[in-house]
């Protein structure tokens, strides 16, 4: 009878060590497939594009020309209009969403607080294609019809300055998008920010406020230098949203291959040239060129999201020490 | 010296007004836009929506009237099988995390580079699949655009799945444990169900995000213009669909890509809205 039992346990224990190490490796097998993920995709684009890479060599960057006829392909007119388009919404975004997380930690009431942060989080979750559209067909026009050509006309004469906003009025363009891009990472920037201004602890900001600090003094003093590496990843983690976003800027870009130093024309980017021309890419080079292009920018993105999690991974240590 | 000190003391007040105000005005600056956004989606889809949307194929140019039904249908196979294939994946990927490799340095690689795919750019991984799936021979298909999508699926289910799983108290582990269950056993009846609407949370915010993604889908699943739901043929899908009536010089091509983009726009809230309510009944449980 006794033997039973044991034999009995014994074959549980077996079964559930079995069990054990079965549901172990599967769910460290899914583990892994995340990593493996990511370098796959990497190194598909890579190897996409490895016949552009050998004929162009690292010209590829730098040449200006794209010309499907010719076959002659380089990656320049869309890296630049990445870059820039990225830069101007960064630049509006930065201290707009800054504003925004200070007046959700600081300033608001407290009552204000919750929706608001819960609205900006849920506008963040909007598709990208609805803030292209709404770029194309409204914001487009009215900059075309108010604000173009009035900005011609006033700074259009400046130097240096003038070059960047003279030009006929078309609506798209390099400044368009980076307004609507803007306009899609606020909600991001200013999320994260907002979580990282709430880790401050509220003993530091008392102290301040007991010694007559006003609140300015408190986020200048207190708040950014504590959060100061956090707040730079969440910017670069916008800034990477922004790089790789392709449908917001596919609509107002324009679709121009050309570099121009005025703001106000068409241009092109590396998500939008991807978008717009992948489909009709039918030669293996015109296809291989893209895909360096794919490349290029996840290599950027990496850098750039990867460097935000450090800054963010920063703050967090101190918080757990 | 009072005097000096009284005009520090002023100016000291005025920027603090002034920065105050600023930071007022950037909040009404972001909402102004986003309000803008919502307003026009909402004014232009509602003005687009009718009963034919949901009950005609999409048109082809130069006719009048369609609809969008085909085109709903294969949005809602595409992300279906996309949480299909990526929630179970990310759910065992963050249960791994949470459970086996807590504070080991092989688990934060694995954070790290998830939370790049979190961010990563979507178009990216649209020409992925690509090359893994479409270029070799299988051609423009349902099952490329949902493993597409699947990829932006698995890193959102693998985060949240991690955290609302470390959010279960320890001796919830310790008493099981204690009771000789098999860890197996301990993950998938008290720490899954303890966990459980914080992870169907993540699947909801993963589904809300896909269902308006179009970069992946375009040279993927591409489009259909007609009925398909033989998920090995090009699918046709909202997003695409919207991209093309709205570049497209037809009035009523447009209309129908605004009614597209208020039914998604109005999915995305409903589903996001859902997941934080479920999150929050969970909180007053608690409390």
């Amino acid at each position: 009878m006794s033997m039973q039992i044991a034999i009995a346990a014994e074959r549980r224990h077996r079964h559930d060590a079995f069990g054990d190490w079965l549901f172990r490796k599967i769910v460290s097998a899914a583990g892994w497939f995340v990593l493996i993920a990511l370098a796959a995709a990497a190194f598909s684009m890579y190897w996409g594009g490895r016949e552009a890479f050998a004929e162009f060599g690292p010209g590829f960057l730098w040449s200006q020309e794209w010309d499907p006829v010719r076959e002659q392909y380089g990656a320049l007119v869309p890296i630049y209009g990445t870059l820039v388009s990225t830069l101007i919404a960064m630049l509006i975004a930065v201290p707009v969403s800054f504003g925004i997380a200070l007046f959700l930690t600081e300033v608001a009431p407290a009552w204000l607080r919750r929706p608001l942060g819960a609205a900006i989080e849920l506008l963040a979750g909007i598709p990208s294609i609805i803030y292209g559209m709404w770029g194309l067909f409204v914001l487009a026009p009215f900059l075309a019809e108010h604000v173009y050509p009035r900005l011609d006309e006033h700074l259009g004469d400046w130097p240096l300055l003038g070059a960047l906003f003279s030009g006929p009025p078309l609506g798209i363009g390099m400044l368009t998008a980076g307004l609507v891009l803007a306009i899609m990472v606020i909600p991001f920037i200013s999320s994260v920010m907002r979580d990282v201004f709430m880790t401050v602890p509220s003993r530091l900001k008392e102290s301040a406020y007991a010694l007559g600090s006003t609140t300015t003094e408190v986020a200048w003093d207190i708040v950014l230098p504590y959060t100061r590496s956090a707040v730079v990843g969440g910017i670069f983690l916008g800034m990477g949203r922004a790089l790789g976003e392709t449908m917001a800027v596919t609509f107002v870009l324009g679709n121009a291959h050309q570099i121009n130093a005025s703001l106000l024309m068409p241009g092109n980017s590396i998500a939008a040239s991807i978008a717009n021309e992948f489909a009709e890419a039918t030669t293996p080079m015109y296809q291989s060129a893209l895909l360096a292009l794919g490349f290029v920018l996840f290599l950027v993105t990496f850098a750039v999201l990867a460097l935000a999690k450090l800054m963010l991974m920063r703050l967090a240590r101190r918080e757990g020490a | 010296m009072a005097a000096g000190s009284e005009r520090l003391y002023l100016r000291r007040r005025l920027i603090n007004a002034a920065t105050l105000a600023l930071s007022g005005l950037a909040a009404l600056f972001g909402l102004f836009w986003l309000v803008w956004i919502l307003w026009t989606t909402l004014a232009r889809g509602m003005d687009a929506m009718s009963l034919q949307l949901f009950t005609q194929m999409t048109p082809p140019p130069g006719v009048e009237g369609g609809g969008l039904l085909n085109a709903i249908v294969g949005s809602v196979l595409l992300s279906g099988l996309a949480v299909l294939l990526g929630a179970p994946v990310g759910i065992a990927a963050g249960t791994y995390l949470s459970e086996f490799a807590r504070d080991s340095r092989f688990g934060d690689a694995i954070r790290f580079v998830n939370d790049i795919l979190l961010s990563a750019p979507s178009i990216v991984l649209g020409l992925f699949v690509y090359t893994l799936v479409v270029r070799p021979g299988g051609g423009f298909s349902g099952y490329a655009g949902a493993l597409a999508l699947a990829f932006i699926v698995l890193p959102v289910v693998v985060r949240s799945t991690d955290e609302m799983l470390k959010l279960v108290p320890g001796q919830m582990r310790e008493a099981a444990l204690s009771l000789g269950i098999p860890q197996w056993k301990l993950t998938t009846q008290v720490l899954y169900r303890a966990a459980l609407p914080g992870i169907v949370t993540g699947v909801l915010l993963a589904l809300a995000r896909i269902a308006g993604e179009t970069a992946p889908l375009l040279f993927t699943a591409f489009n259909n213009q007609y009925w398909n739901t033989d998920m090995s043929a090009a699918m046709p899908n909202l997003p695409v669909t919207i991209f093309q009536f709205a570049m497209s010089p037809f009035e009523h091509w447009n209309r129908l890509a605004w009614a597209g983009a208020f039914l998604i726009t109005l999915f995305v809230l409903l589903v996001s809205l859902g997941a934080r309510f479920l999150l929050l009944r969970k909180k007053i449980d608690h409390d």
